[in-house]
């Protein structure tokens, strides 16, 4: 499984950064977010490449997993 | 879900259209209900760090911004303390920013109300402002460029700069000798809405931009980037809202507040090129900046404290704007104004390169 750490990065790096790696077309992916508007925009942008996300919250740290 | 956002944002953008185009029937200048680099101008005056007379007034509607935003941030526990993405290169950035916005007289928040009080000078700056955005987003974002990470900071960091929109509304309730007001009749700085009005007309912005996430620049970036039209819908749907307003109110009223034409356009100037490259640079700077001026606002006010100090580059730009004769008048634009918004456009340019092209790989 591949992962993303985009933690720390602005709007729109993160969804650069996902979009880049979904072009791969791996079929499972866990990306590391800090910001609310980060995480909804990554799953944003995933489900509608196709993927399914769920994310877990710590400590102000999201932990996406995109799963086609 | 998806479509519930779309909803939302584009309830935000009538509520804020329409807020944008009340403003001037309360007394701010025309077309400029809000006005992000105006305002901030306004302020640079107020506290004397420039001294021309016209434009000098502690705009509420920015300190309402920046706690709106504080506020809504704070109660869904957006709130975060964050910032060290290269600040100085932000602040260089914003200050060349300002220079853009201030040729064309507007950031991207009042080109939009330009537009929709009929000014046509704001479509040659739209083409310029999107071709900006153009050039920032496949030449520069799309190919790595960043400025590396933000990181925690202390809370305090963070509540700076809500803090200090306190302290200036303090000083415009109370108006010691030593701020500056722009006399009755002086010019913009001398026309505004009672400060409750748009004390409140800034909160509800701040609030409803902060949940949004409303952006000037983003709504095209986005399109360009990930075919995502949101932001974008935010935009369009102030404009419609601020138009219908617009030719409602010059219905019903003696004034008029839609003017379909280029010339004698309220605070603007007609000379297409400058108005294009202007905001040609204010878009390929806010790419790089992440935002819009309001955006940044409604950042500061979240705790980036990157975006605060991208704040306090508009300020010190637009203060040596009117110290260095940079900023356009009615009468167009100066000599000065004009070096100043290519050497901008250069340096920015080289931020740009610097940071996509000549990164070494962690």
């Amino acid at each position: 499984m591949k992962t993303i750490d985009t933690r720390g990065l602005s709007c729109p790096e993160p969804v650069i950064l996902t979009k880049k790696a979904l072009a791969l077309n791996e079929s499972e992916y866990e990306v590391l977010a800090d910001r609310v508007t980060s995480r909804d925009n990554i799953i944003g942008f995933a489900e509608d490449a196709g993927y399914k996300a769920t994310y877990v919250e710590n400590n102000g740290e999201y932990k996406i997993t995109l799963k086609k | 879900m998806k479509k519930n956002e779309k909803l939302v944002i584009i309830i935000a953008g009538i509520i804020i259209g329409i807020i944008a185009s009340v403003l001037v029937v309360f007394g701010n200048p025309a077309n400029m209900g809000f006005c992000i680099a105006c305002f901030l101008r306004d302020i640079a005056g107020a506290l004397g760090l420039h001294r021309a007379a016209p434009v000098q007034y502690i705009r509420p509607e920015i300190i309402g911004i920046i706690l709106g935003s504080f506020g809504a941030a704070f109660a869904t526990k957006e709130f975060k303390a964050q910032g060290g993405s290269a600040p100085l290169t932000r602040f260089v950035i914003a200050f060349f920013v300002m220079i853009g916005c201030l040729m064309f007289l507007g950031c991207p928040f009042r080109m939009i109300i330009r537009l929709a009080g009929g000014d046509l000078n704001a479509l040659i700056g739209l083409v310029g402002f999107v071709l900006g955005i153009g050039v920032g987003t496949f030449v520069f974002l799309n190919k790595g460029y960043s400025l590396k990470r933000t990181y925690a900071q202390p809370m305090l960091d963070g509540i700076i700069m809500p803090v200090i929109q306190v302290i200036v509304f303090a000083l415009l309730v109370a108006a010691p000798a030593f701020i500056f007001f722009s006399e009755a009749g002086a010019g913009p700085g001398a026309k505004h809405a009672a400060i409750a009005i748009s004390l409140v007309a800034g909160l509800v912005v701040g609030v409803l931009a902060q949940r949004t996430r409303l952006c000037m620049v983003g709504g095209f970036r986005d399109l360009f980037l990930f075919k995502q039209t949101k932001l974008l819908l935010g935009f369009f749907a102030i404009f419609v809202s601020a138009l219908v307003t617009n030719v409602i109110l010059t219905v019903v009223t003696d004034a008029t507040y839609f003017n379909f034409a280029f010339a004698g356009q309220p605070v603007a100037h007609t000379d297409g090129v400058w108005n294009f490259l202007g905001m040609f640079l204010v878009g390929f700077g806010c790419i790089l900046l992440g935002g819009c001026p309001l955006r940044q606002l409604v950042l500061s006010g979240e705790g980036n404290t990157d975006s605060a100090i991208t704040v306090l580059g508009l300020i010190v730009g637009a203060a040596f704007c009117h110290n260095f004769g940079l900023a356009s008048s009615a009468d167009g634009p100066t000599l000065n104004g004009k070096i100043a918004v290519i050497i901008g456009i250069v340096v920015v340019a080289i931020i740009g390169v610097v940071n996509t092209y000549c990164k070494k790989e962690a």
